[in-house]
């Protein structure tokens, strides 16, 4: 009974929370991979991308509500993120047209394409926060718990609940669903061959006749649908505020990094490492142990390896141990 | 002659403000500048004269404000009793650990070595954590509405600014031993991580710097406005000159700080300068030119690229320590990345990458934008909104968001600079 105790509390603090996480962190880590694969670049301005994407489907999210359309048991803005991401799209598409498509010509170093991205942070950054403010927004709605600690106890007859929020669970079918999709349209469709023939090997794609700006449009749209996806699950998960996804930049780079920049498997991997470390690390497991242990060994005090506060160092240190031992990650990534 | 031209601009803005808002935010604006070209100054040197991407400005930023804490304010001896002994023994023991971490990774043999050094790891954590823990609350259940922490050294708060300086470096020195060397984007990332690391130690190692309940106080290095304006000699001469003695006071104490700064920024001015048009200089340039040529003729490239990591990093911790000997209180939540990492980085590729005074041009350029794009942004909206009913919410909002209006114009500036300027306003030579 204690060992089935002490996989509940595990299941609920660390494994379903860990998972979810991972989930949002990978969809990030393969828009910020995808980017730079194709366009070779690390894009800054990625997480701002993810929140104005996200502002996008909240805003259409209360139109949706105020119309009075609500898709049941699940939240409206599972409904509004188709279209949060035309909107989103039609921004990148547009930010590339004004903005990057000038250095990809004039065949600018990737640094200076960073610092440029920089620059649309900015203005991404500067336009969330005009429109919809720097306060946190909170646009859950639908069935909150698809199993709640109480049912779970009076279910089971364990001491310990678990819960389960239904935007883990929709974190998680939507991520694999998506990912599911990618993986489908760039293996098996003629324009995702093309985009991965274009990662691999720039010259040699364009002698074979592939229209490198028509890549660099279908990558801009699938990194829009990714960072929309992303957020919005982020969001919906825990709660949207411009800042939080301005920080959640460095768990992403990490994950990219971690699994290799420029590969997608590398990116969920690396997501998903991150993630558990994380929630692993920064998790007090007293209660874990306590179950475990006999009594004479349990633990006084909280058995927490680092507050939660250093939980960017976590994704820093392994950021650092494999940039020393494995520089271009786990999933043999590039190294420009 | 394009040099004098546009200083001459940047004077004429800051004295506009003086003779249109008033003299005391012109020197507000006049100080911060002075603070903001230093950290320029930083930038330009790790980036202009050596191509490195650091984009942890803001964690040596508030390096240097740590430093103030540590040197300027006075001891608590009841802390130090309660724990500070534990405290420093714990930190010695996690270094030794690390030493020896290393050590052992350096002598034993591969196939050991991996177990050996994450068994030295998980050891000295446990025995760091079991150390620390219980003086570390020792210490923070000291009169914690007051004090809770270990205090500083006492020493005058003019010696913070090149503790502030070596800090910096200190911590340069470990991140450049291991990001440098890889590509250009991992030094970024790395340093985007490694200032978010210190600000979380910051806010949340209450027994250094007291956290979020911030250290206020500070001493200055300046009169205070009260004394002035309780000092009949003082006020004598202020009402010579036809001030009245609160206003007189706070410009004099302004601008002392300003001369301050002054003096800290020409030199190190000069010193760039200096540095820039030396053998030294021409080297780092032909470093950042062309690697492989460099090395061909014989240059350590990652020496060369630490040291002037280290270097520049230094200066940011400088004016770090000056811009919280300025605010007189440390306050780790006002630390912002985009407003003391990005917004610095528009201040250099605006002013010039690599030319020194192109930096500290776009210092005071980008700050004096920062500080008035928010009474133009109210000016504009008010415009706007003028024709719209009172009491509608479009309105309320738009009025009520203009403060955002100004990361929206730094990321326009910066992105028209690099298109159509891509060398900055003052290029390098």
């Amino acid at each position: 009974m204690d060992f089935l105790n002490a996989l509940v509390v595990l299941a609920n603090f660390v494994f379903i929370p860990a998972f979810a996480y991972g989930s949002q962190l990978a969809l990030g880590a393969l828009g910020v991979t995808l980017i730079y694969g194709i366009l070779r670049f690390s894009n800054f301005a990625h997480g701002d991308t993810m929140a104005i994407g996200t502002m996008f489907t909240i805003l259409v999210t209360w139109g949706l509500q105020a119309l009075g359309v609500s898709f049941g048991p699940l939240p409206t803005a599972l409904l509004a993120i188709p279209f949060g991401i035309v909107l989103t799209a039609l921004l990148v598409l547009g930010t590339d047209r004004l903005v990057y498509r000038f250095y990809r010509e004039q065949k600018a170093k990737p640094v200076i394409l960073v610092i440029v991205s920089m620059g649309v942070m900015f203005i991404y950054n500067g336009l969330t926060r005009l429109i919809i403010g720097p306060g946190d927004q909170n646009f859950a709605d639908g069935e909150r718990f698809l199993v709640s600690a109480r049912d779970f106890k009076a279910m089971t007859g364990l001491d310990e609940g678990l819960a389960l929020k239904s935007t883990q669970a929709i974190t998680v079918v939507v991520a694999i669903l998506v990912v599911a999709l990618l993986f489908w349209f760039l293996n098996h469709t003629r324009t995702g061959k093309s985009m991965r023939a274009y990662s691999d090997n720039e010259d040699l794609a364009l002698l074979s006749g592939i229209n490198p700006e028509r890549v660099v449009m279908v990558t801009w749209i699938i990194v829009a649908a990714l960072a929309v996806v992303a957020g919005t699950l982020y969001g919906l998960d825990k709660s949207f505020k411009p800042f939080t996804y301005f920080q959640i930049l460095l768990p992403i780079f990490a994950s990219a990094i971690v699994g290799g920049l420029g590969s997608p498997i590398g990116a969920i991997a690396g997501g998903f490492i991150i993630a558990f470390s994380e929630v692993g690390i920064t998790y007090a497991w007293k209660k874990v142990l306590e179950y475990m242990l006999p009594e004479s060994l349990e633990p006084s005090g909280l058995v927490q390896l680092m507050s939660t506060d250093y939980k960017f160092a976590v994704s820093f240190v392994i950021l650092i141990i494999v940039l020393l031992f494995r520089p271009t990650g786990l999933f043999k990534g590039k190294s420009v | 002659m394009r040099t004098l031209a546009l200083f001459a601009l940047i004077a004429a803005l800051i004295l506009g403000t003086g003779f249109v808002q008033s003299w005391n935010s012109a020197l507000i604006i006049l100080n911060m500048g002075l603070v903001s070209a230093i950290m320029a100054l930083g930038v330009n040197l790790q980036w202009g004269l050596a191509g490195l991407f650091n984009v942890g400005v803001m964690g040596f930023v508030a390096l240097g404000g740590l430093a103030v804490v540590l040197t300027s304010v006075a001891p608590v001896p009841e802390a130090w009793e309660a724990g500070g002994w534990r405290v420093a023994a714990a930190i010695v023991l996690a270094l030794a650990a690390i030493a020896v971490a290393v050590l052992a990774w350096k002598r034993l043999p591969r196939k050991t070595r991996g177990w050996a050094v994450a068994a030295i790891a998980v050891v000295g954590f446990f025995v760091y954590r079991a150390l620390l823990d219980p003086a570390v609350s020792a210490i923070e259940a000291v009169d914690p509405a007051a004090t809770g922490f270990l205090g500083g050294l006492g020493l005058p708060v003019l010696l913070a600014w090149p503790v502030g300086g070596l800090l910096a470096a200190g911590v340069a020195w470990v991140i450049g031993k291991t990001a440098l060397g890889l590509r250009s984007d991992y030094l970024a990332i790395a340093t985007l991580g490694i200032a978010e690391i210190i600000l979380a130690v910051l806010k949340n190692e209450d027994w250094l710097t007291r956290g979020v309940k911030n250290v206020i106080g500070l001493p200055r290095p300046v009169p205070y406005e009260i004394d002035l304006q309780g000092d009949p000699g003082f006020v004598e001469t202020a009402a010579g000159l036809g001030l009245d003695p609160t206003t007189a006071s706070t410009i004099y104490v302004k601008l002392g700080y300003s001369v301050l700064f002054a003096v800290v920024l020409v030199a190190l001015l000069v010193l760039a300068q200096l540095a820039l048009n030396s053998p030294w200089g021409r080297m780092m340039r032909a470093v950042r030119d062309n690697e492989e040529a460099a090395e061909a003729m014989g240059k350590d490239v990652t020496a060369r690229h630490l040291q002037i990591f280290i270097l520049g990093s230094a200066l940011c911790g400088i004016a770090g320590a000056m811009m919280t000997t300025l605010d007189g209180q440390l306050t780790p939540s006002s630390y912002q990345p985009l407003r003391y990492t990005f917004l610095i980085w528009v201040m250099v590729i605006v002013g010039g990458s690599g030319n020194n005074l192109g930096a500290v041009l776009g210092g005071f350029l980008i700050w004096f934008l920062w500080v008035q794009v928010e009474p133009m942004g109210q000016w504009l909206m008010g415009a706007i909104t003028a024709g719209m009913a009172d009491g509608s919410a479009l309105k309320a909002h738009l009025l009520g968001s203009v403060q955002h209006m100004r990361l929206l114009t730094m990321g326009v500036i910066l992105l028209l600079v690099l298109r159509f300027a891509p060398r900055g306003l003052l290029p390098e030579r």
